[in-house]
């Protein structure tokens, strides 16, 4: 194991490096220091607001369907777990398409209000990158929820059924304190992928009255090439990240989200018909709010896939390419973290891996970019760097997966290993890979998703002949092809959905 | 959708260069190719960049490398390093700020005759293209367009629009400048009076535009020409310009020439290809704009019937580089209010 | 010869200590009230829990430096004894070759001991699929194979029930007294340690007192072991 450790120290230390130096080269690069305009305090105080919020609801609307899927059986149910999941590993253009689809002025809810004489609903300005941000991450917060009920122990559901609890004595006695234990630690972790949010503020933020800090840094490269402001802007952001991560660590934060979801806890308390009713409609709601966006867009798409030019599949076939190579190198790095985060004083290699949340993806590429500069040609690198940022980028939900995991499989087995003289390769191969399967399959499946529908660095380094798949959605929607652009849409879903669930599927079942 | 792109030169590229591509290469050239920085859309297979490469080659022996991505900022970032022999597709309101980079070299090319609404000066800088921002509307859901800017600020305001934001798109800058060139010191108050019909703001033109496309707008902030895509490519005559009183922002791409070039010689005589009949020919169909340089007959028929605006209005490129600042704090304190 | 030389154990606020020397072969019943420490002297003779001081000593040579899996014995816990996910011949073989790499005479090896246990034909089949005797025999038959001198118990067989418990102590003490391996078993049932001990040491307020021959002790029971029985 201490192979293992040294391994993972070396690894944390390159993810700590490689947030740091690129922020280093932007400052290093700058022309001079004006200093910090009102209006990135502005965007400061936007982008708290408008993460408190959005991570406040996301958790809100999650407790009542984790709540219903934990307690009840139906048929359907695991797909109903997969496809809720999906909003979150969604490429953002395709998902802001499907939520414009929804809650637009000619959407289905807005057509439904008119009908019944109410007013419209706009899902421009704060409240709709809110409605975004709990579409994106309320998926993640239900599922992390759904474990934490599912970790209540069944012998104590059985005791309280023999005492007679009725749903509300289930509730304040046995639900309430896990609540109070998971709660914050989801919280948090949304709150965090929140205070990045960019793509999102852009297209619905309605103006610059919203604007995030990652928007701000956008605007300070791309636009005034202000790169001290564009650096200290991302400093503040990492220091935002790293404050909450440091916080994170006092926090019960909840387990791997890549634990099982399939066993449902026997309820004897929630077999009421209005408790029935309840969850019900709160499952139905879920999969109305979540599946309506997603499904929109695959209708619009589905009549110009095989229509699509060739660059869009190649564009694709990069797409998956980097989408795989992120996977396995962000697990076999996840792992080798992981290793040494659980040993004593870990504790640095779990706040460097949570972290990397609050990177700003533009400061990370451009610092790459400046310091590949002077010893190759940053287009050759266009898609390792690429593939570098998606890495950087994914450890920390890989690290969230297989850190607890890891600690449990310590705590369990970590004697029998060291007394049978298991370690290193033989370890890794009989016990680690074996025991820690799912998460890693998990964590794979999530990273190859986000890697997959990532527009991020390719647009500052790439050829045309490079380009990826959102990429050439974004060249289709530039050339007035809305229609391609869906289509190549539809690709991108099935593309992101497909891997996640190879991945954690392949996980399953080997 | 029909395609209204004649060439696709991509499809032979990505036999030949997708293998390498994902191993980490570019694209394998013989001799050193002419690098040509490009913005996304320029270089993409829907783009003009693919045909002008092509019509370049024909009679060059050379090859030529588009490098896409945000123009300035990238050189900027490179500086002296810069790899790359040309650049094209950089608008006037951002000359100047490329200009001070001392990175470019005169074009030496005959700038007179152009058929541009503007007088063309600039030595450093070549135009291509040019078009003019307007507001498209759909006629089904606007029966009778503003005929004037200040009409347009007088509009109900329940006529949804969606703009760019000036400090992110080249197209939203423009506006702010046209806004600034029609209402002066009144411009703060303008964009106050608009405010309330902005639907949203966006980063860049393609988002605006697919929301109005998808009927989540009525009228976006676009350019003359693009009544053209929907004439020809689509053959729809429900999308329009708004044409004002006031007169339109000119907005110009142009072509340059690094100085640092390694291929000079080369570089020179792409930027003398840029005015040539085969080169602004792609322009109409291939960038949905109009050319820097091409007799209005020679234009593809469906051009005759785009909006003709009255009046043109451009700031030379250090006035609207001087400008800049105050038109922006004038988008960003009227949409404030 | 296994001695604990002056060895001291600390664990927050508590402690155990231990001077006694236990000779080769036979078993040795450590006894005491539950929370009295036995677990915690014998995780620090198997290597898990450093002592503060003192020497731990096996046929002469220092071992308290040594990392658990190169200390000349095996551990059979209270539970935890099997890898869930690997089969019931590859958490046997574990202890013949630590990456499974086994040669023909590995294997045999692995089956004669399987079929000693009474496991024979079992070979495939994974832990969950086994009763909790059989689970047993699984880690008992790797702690046969993997040969060390000395193997020690952490009451291994306390989750079974009284004639199946009979069953693994008999089946223990057989095998062990065969292969000649020394034995070293926590327990606080004085019917185990009366059944197969040679030999107990009682553990009472922080102190583990040197072996006594079972017979004689339980005949003529010291203060600790009588206000032990109650």
């Amino acid at each position: 194991m201490t192979l293992g450790v040294r391994i993972g120290v070396a690894v944390a230390s390159v993810v700590a490096a490689a947030l740091v130096v690129p922020l280093g080269a932007v400052a290093w690069r700058a022309d001079g220091w004006d200093g910090l305009r009102p209006s990135d305090w502005g965007a400061l105080r936007f982008t708290l607001g408008q993460a408190m919020v959005s991570a406040a609801l996301s958790v809100l609307l999650a407790v009542p369907v984790a709540r219903a899927l934990a307690r009840r059986r139906f048929a359907g149910r695991g797909a109903v777990i997969l496809l809720l999941g999906a909003p979150f590993i969604l490429p953002v253009i395709v998902a802001v398409l499907g939520l414009v689809a929804v809650f637009g002025r000619s959407g289905p809810v807005n057509t439904l209000l008119t009908a019944v004489g109410l007013e419209p609903v706009s899902i421009y300005g704060a409240h709709g990158v809110v409605l975004a941000h709990v579409f994106f991450n309320m998926p993640l917060a239900t599922r992390l929820i759904v474990q934490g009920w599912q970790a209540i122990p069944g012998e104590r559901l059985r005791l309280a059924a023999s005492l007679g609890f009725t749903t509300r004595d289930t509730f304040r006695l046995l639900e309430w304190p896990m609540l109070r234990a998971v709660v914050p630690g989801v919280f948090l972790v949304i709150f965090l992928i929140c205070t990045t949010s960019f793509a999102v503020a852009l297209a619905l933020g309605g103006g610059p009255n919203a604007t995030t800090v990652e928007l701000a840094i956008y605007e300070a490269f791309r636009f005034d090439f202000d790169l001290g402001r564009a650096a200290m802007l991302g400093a503040l952001q990492l220091i935002l990240g790293a404050t909450a991560a440091v916080l994170s660590l006092r926090l019960a934060l909840p387990s791997g989200f890549g634990a099982g979801q399939d066993r449902v806890v026997p309820r004897w308390d929630s077999q009421g018909w209005a408790v029935r009713m309840q969850d019900s409609v709160a499952i139905g709601l879920a999969c109305a709010f979540l599946l309506l966006p997603v499904a929109i867009v695959l209708g619009d798409g589905i009549g110009h896939v095989t229509t699509l030019p060739a660059a869009v599949w190649w564009g694709a076939l990069r797409s998956l390419v980097i989408a795989v190579a992120a996977a396995l190198l962000t697990t076999s790095l996840a792992l080798a973290m992981a290793i040494a985060a659980t040993r004593p004083h870990g504790g640095w290699i779990e706040v460097a891996g949570t972290l990397s949340v609050a990177a700003s993806p533009l400061v990370l590429g451009t610092g790459l970019f400046l310091l590949v500069l002077p010893v190759a040609n940053p287009v050759v690198l266009a898609l390792p760097v690429t593939l570098f940022v998606n890495v950087v980028l994914g450890l920390p939900f890989a690290l969230r997966a297989l850190i607890p995991a890891m600690r449990d499989l310590i705590r369990d087995y970590d004697r029998l290993s060291a007394s049978l003289n298991l370690s290193g390769w033989a370890w890794l191969r009989l016990v680690g890979l074996p025991r820690l399967r799912r998460p890693l399959g998990f964590a794979a499946g999530l990273t190859a998703a986000l890697a997959a529908g990532d527009l991020g660095v390719i647009a500052l380094f790439a050829s045309p002949d490079q380009a990826t798949l959102p990429l050439v959605l974004y060249q289709l929607m530039g050339s007035y092809r809305m229609d391609e652009a869906k289509a190549a849409a539809l690709l991108l879903i099935a593309l992101s959905l497909g891997v996640f669930w190879l991945f954690e599927r392949g996980s399953r079942d080997a | 959708m029909s395609s209204p792109h004649p060439v696709r030169p991509m499809e032979r590229d990505m036999k030949t260069t997708l293998i390498p591509a994902l191993i980490l290469t570019a694209s394998a050239a013989s001799a050193e190719p002419l690098t040509i920085y490009a913005p996304d859309y320029f270089g993409s297979e829907w783009g003009p960049g693919p045909a002008i490469k092509t019509a370049f080659e024909a009679h060059c022996a050379c090859e030529i490398e588009y490098v896409t991505g945000d123009l300035l900022p990238r050189l900027r970032l490179e500086g002296e390093r810069t790899r790359a022999d040309v650049m094209i597709g950089l608008n006037t309101d951002d000359a100047e700020r490329a200009r001070q980079t001392g990175l470019f070299a005169d074009h030496g090319v005959d700038t007179r005759d152009l058929t541009m609404p503007i007088e063309w000066t600039d030595t450093t800088f070549v135009p291509f293209n040019w078009g003019q921002t307007a507001f498209m509307y759909d006629t089904a859901r606007v029966e009778t367009p503003p005929t004037s800017f200040a009409a347009l600020l007088e509009a109900p305001d329940d006529l949804r629009i969606v703009i760019q934001d000036p400090r992110t798109s080249v197209s939203g800058l423009a506006l702010a400048l046209w806004m600034y060139a029609v209402f002066g010191e009144e411009t703060e108050d303008a964009w106050a009076k608009l405010a309330p019909k902005i639907t949203t703001v966006t980063r860049g033109w393609s988002e605006s535009y697919g929301m109005f496309t998808e009927g989540e707008a009525d009228m976006v902030l676009s350019y003359v020409t693009s009544e053209a895509y929907h004439i020809i490519a689509e053959e729809d005559l429900t999308k329009k310009a708004a044409i004002f009183d006031e007169g339109h922002y000119v907005m110009v791409e142009t072509a340059a020439k690094l100085a640092g070039s390694d291929q000079p010689d080369l570089a020179q005589s792409f930027l003398d290809f840029v005015l040539t009949e085969a080169f602004q020919s792609i322009i109409p169909e291939g960038n949905w704009s109009m050319p820097a340089k091409l007799p209005a007959d020679q234009l593809p028929e469906g051009f005759a019937l785009l909006g003709k605006p009255e009046k043109a209005i451009i700031y030379p490129a250090p006035e609207a580089e001087a400008l800049r600042e105050t038109v922006v704090a004038a988008f960003e304190a009227g949409l404030a209010r | 010869m296994l001695e604990l030389r002056a060895l001291r154990v600390d664990l927050g606020a508590f402690h155990v200590s231990a001077d006694l020397s236990l000779t080769t072969g036979g078993i040795t019943a450590i006894m005491g009230a539950s929370g009295s420490g036995k677990s915690t002297i014998l995780s620090a003779i198997a290597g898990f829990v450093p002592p503060s001081a003192g020497q731990i000593r096996i046929d002469g040579a220092d071992v308290t430096a040594l990392a658990p899996g190169a200390r000349p014995l095996s551990v059979l816990f209270q539970d935890n004894n099997l890898f869930p996910h690997l089969t019931v011949a590859q958490n046997v073989g574990l202890g013949l070759d630590p990456g499974l790499r086994l040669t023909p005479q590995h294997r045999e090896a692995r089956d004669v001991v399987l079929t000693r246990v009474g496991l024979d034909g079992m070979g495939d089949r994974l832990p969950r699929d086994l009763s909790g005797g059989q689970q047993s025999r699984v880690a008992l038959a790797r702690a046969l194979l993997r040969r060390r001198p000395w193997l020690l118990l952490d009451e291994p067989f306390s989750a079974l029930g009284p004639a199946l418990r009979q069953d693994m102590l008999a089946l223990l003490r057989e095998t062990t007294r065969d292969e000649g391996l020394s034995v070293l078993m926590v327990t606080h049932d004085p019917g185990d340690a009366r059944s197969i001990a040679d030999s107990v040491c009682m553990l009472a307020d922080g102190v583990l007192a040197p072996p006594a021959e079972t017979q004689e002790l339980f005949a003529n029971p010291t203060e600790v072991l009588r206000s032990y029985l109650g």
